[in-house]
């Protein structure tokens, strides 16, 4: 081991310690066995296969590909492309603030990272997947984080910190100009709307019909409201002790969901249907974007991020004792063509857009560019929060792939077929899965689905679609052999519900009230007066078009009579995947003109590989000629048929229902054009920039000016010995600035 | 025998710091922090209540994005 102490200022102790690691018998030892249990791990997976496959195999690939590729490739981008400087002073260090500019301990960072890029997305992407069979998506998963994900989370981290924190619109702005700014701007503002709305379906799917279900997450506003008011007026900064309180409080909601389903009265007030929910959702909404954030969306938040730790490391615990069997196929007959029920498409491209978050997600993005960097105390430590917190996200995605795959397969179709296709009951459904299913091997009755629906304390669990609510059943299946046995089987189905449902109201507040602000600032533009964050009534009104237009496209989904959520589904993937795709392209723009274009490999393979799959995808959406595909086949013969007089085609029957496809397939079609277009521009543009760089040598990017450091903080997840002896210099010497979380 | 008592309790303060950590609980322990270090003095910061109410108003003007 080769250890440099580097120094900025004579009086002060060193600011950094540069190791070169020396390869060491007992290190090589250590790496060898961890990639020999990565490939162990592998070759169960993928090769032997065969019956009673245990989940700890799935383990097993994942933590041991995941450790190789942070050592490796991770390492291989930092020396490569970011070379973090131990001389030069983060932006949280420079402007320092105490508040959104503040160092903080890499390890708390994490967390916040973490908890701020993981929510309902890495969990029901993977589940929908698990309809080609098991082994197409852990690939990618494991594959796809390794390889783009972690590096567009990385990179984005690491320019924006090198960029005084700047969101990712303002550094495509920079780096491609003004037009290239607005655009992607505009792209980035029309996606968050349709992830909201994707995720508003989501969660109704799961809601909808189920009492218990309705109580316990109505019951989640009061406890914010409560929780808001203690905090701001009785005990102000007691955070664990109001997050206990709250979960407390919640799991309190939960058991008395049970009462509220067994009791027929106020059964029948909380059963709503989808549409009632989905105006109940936009009007939660506008007020949760308006209202001050101590009210709703603070208190909200840390219930949100007690829960997420909770329950991630509770799955952990529940994986690893219950140890399940799989169910699926490695790969089943959807993989090979396009009638998989859960959603629509063909393995490529569609696998690639269904399983976004947990693989790659530009969303990441938003967050990778703006919050976290303005944080973050050295720049050698971008790689554990950017690319190792992505990986983290990726195994949640594993486990929710695991719960869903140890599921009956019988139930798992149940669940996830349309109600046009299964009518909504269990004879129907058992109906469809022994008959006109197509995929050999997969039997169920209707007394068996009764009874599953019976056990988790639902009326039914038919077209349960969207995912949640087959996560939720592969959860209890889990949990309930390990905490609490069977008659625990209701508690843990309707907790998981309650904690997906917590996350996406999370990230519907949040999500609205941050679309309102961009265009707000968009407007600005045009009137200076909307970039005023006090004026109320433009507040009011930006909110109203947000919620407008997410909730236009949510009714839309609820009211589908194609089963919306396997045709809008494809849309949320493709939108978040787009929005990587300007993520990709600026982190590319940057590499190249930073005269690395050598390395734009690391962030252009991925984006090469996400622009032939978004681009296939929308592609497919908008021309097949298929119309279980294409929205616009879909659409010409709901036209046709409707201008024939026909009354009915396949599934949908009635003129009315027929016209609201035609509708619903125009608004997806057109949304589906635009947002390639707005991408393809974005793309096009990095592409120009980049070229310009490297044809005229001239190159220069929007790096803020180098400022030296007057502090030390490790770099890695665990203080190095030479580290932990720097860290007792500066204890000794007095001059050790207290770190955010340092104190420990 | 405290000693082996310290050491057995180790993980759960640990533990512990974490979640207040995680859950930022310690924002205002540290917002003081920072203001001496950049004032020399603790004298002029914000009081407790005052501090968590300006920091729930100041995300009403920069909302911070959750994700998916």
């Amino acid at each position: 081991m080769s250890v440099e102490i580097v120094r900025t200022e004579e009086s002060l102790p060193p600011v950094a310690v540069v190791e070169k690691p020396r390869w060491t018998p007992a290190k090589i030892a250590l790496w060898a066995a961890i990639a020999i249990i990565a490939a162990l791990g592998w070759i169960m997976v993928a090769f032997v296969r065969g019956e009673n496959l245990s989940a700890s195999w799935f383990v097993a690939a994942a933590v041991g590909s995941y450790l190789v590729a942070y050592r490796f490739y991770a390492k291989f981008i930092e020396w490569k492309v970011c070379r973090p400087d131990p001389r030069r002073a983060t932006p949280a260090e420079i402007n320092d603030n105490g508040r959104d500019f503040a160092p903080t301990d890499r390890r708390v960072l994490f967390g916040h990272h973490f908890a701020a890029i993981s929510g309902a997305g890495p969990l029901v992407g993977p589940v929908l997947a698990a309809q080609m069979g098991y082994l197409p998506g852990t690939l990618w998963i494991i594959f796809g984080v390794i390889l783009a994900g972690g590096v567009q989370d990385y990179m984005t981290l690491y320019f924006s910190t090198r960029r005084n924190g700047r969101s990712l619109g303002q550094m495509a702005r920079d780096e491609l100009g003004r037009t290239g700014g607005i655009i992607a701007s505009i792209g980035i503002i029309l996606i968050m709307v349709i992830l909201i709305a994707v995720l508003g379906i989501v969660i109704i799917n799961a809601l909808a019909e189920s009492p218990w279900g309705v109580f316990s997450i109505a019951c989640t506003i009061p406890i914010a409201l409560f929780m808001g008011i203690y905090m701001r007026f009785l005990r102000p900064g007691r955070v664990v002790e109001v997050s206990i309180i709250g979960v407390v409080l919640l799991i309190l909601a939960i058991v008395a969901g049970g009462w509220v389903h067994s009791d027929p009265t106020w059964s029948a007030v909380f059963h709503l249907d989808k549409t009632t929910l989905a105006w109940c959702l936009m009007i939660y909404g506008f007020f949760a974007a308006v209202l001050p954030v101590w009210v709703l969306l603070a208190p909200r938040d840390y219930l949100s991020t007690f829960m997420k730790i909770g329950t991630i490391l509770l799955l952990a615990v529940g994986i690893i004792i219950a140890n399940p069997t799989v169910q699926m196929p490695a790969v089943t007959v959807f993989a090979g063509n396009a009638n998989g029920p859960a959603f629509a498409g063909t393995l490529f491209p569609f696998l690639f857009i269904t399983i976004a978050c947990g693989a790659l997600s530009g969303f990441h993005a938003l967050i990778s560019s703006g919050t976290t960097p303005k944080l973050i105390e050295k720049e050698s430590q971008i790689r554990l929060i950017g690319y190792g917190g992505m990986l983290m996200e990726s195994f949640v995605a594993i486990m929710a792939l695991v719960a869903a795959i140890s599921l009956d397969k019988g139930l798992y179709f149940a669940m996830n077929a349309a109600e046009p296709l299964t009518g909504g009951t269990a004879q129907g459904a058992a109906e469809f899965i022994n008959t006109k299913l197509g995929m050999p091997g997969v039997t169920t009755s209707p007394e068996f689905l009764q009874q599953a629906a019976a056990n988790v304390g639902e009326p039914s669990i038919v077209s349960r679609t969207g995912g949640a609510p087959t996560l939720a059943m592969g959860m209890a299946n889990i949990l309930h052999g390990v905490f609490g046995g069977p008659a625990w089987q209701s508690f843990w189905y309707h907790f998981a519900v309650m904690f997906e449902a917590l996350f996406i109201l999370t990230t519907i507040d949040a999500g609205t009230r941050v679309a309102r602000f961009m265009l707000s600032d968009l407007l600005g533009n045009f009137h200076r007066k909307f970039r005023d964050p006090s004026w109320t009534v433009g507040a009011w009104l930006t909110t109203l078009v947000m919620v407008g237009g997410w909730g236009s496209i949510l009714i839309m989904g609820v009211t589908d009579p194609l089963g919306g959520i396997n045709t809008l589904y494809p849309l949320f993937g493709i939108s978040n995947q787009l929005l990587a795709a300007i993520a990709l392209a600026v982190i590319f723009a940057i590499v190249c003109k930073s005269g690395l274009a050598k390395w734009a490999w690391i962030p252009g393979l991925p984006l090469a590989w996400d622009l032939i799959v978004t681009m296939t995808a929308s592609w497919q959406k908008i021309f097949s000629s298929n119309p279980k595909l294409g929205y616009w086949a879909q659409h010409s013969a709901y036209k046709q048929a409707l201008d024939a007089g026909q009354t009915e085609l396949g599934t949908t029957k009635g003129v009315a229902q027929m016209e609201a496809v035609v509708r619903n397939t125009f608004i997806q079609g057109t949304l589906s054009i635009v947002f390639a277009a707005l991408v393809l521009l974005v793309v096009l543009m990095a592409l120009y920039v980049s070229i310009k760089a490297i044809r005229t040598h001239v190159f220069s990017t929007s790096e803020e000016p180098f400022v030296e450091t007057r502090m030390f903080a490790p770099a890695g997840l665990i203080s190095t010995k030479a580290e932990r002896e720097v860290a007792a210099e500066w204890a000794a010497s007095g001059k050790a600035p207290e770190r955010v979380g340092g104190a420990h | 025998m405290p000693r082996a008592l310290a050491l057995a309790a180790r993980p759960f303060t640990a533990a512990w710091w974490y979640l207040k950590e995680v859950m930022g609980e310690n924002a205002y322990v540290h917002y003081l922090e920072s203001f001496e270090r950049r004032h020399g003095t603790r004298e002029g910061a914000m009081g407790e209540r005052e501090f968590w109410r300006d920091l729930t108003d100041a995300q009403d003007r920069d909302p911070k994005a959750r994700c998916c």
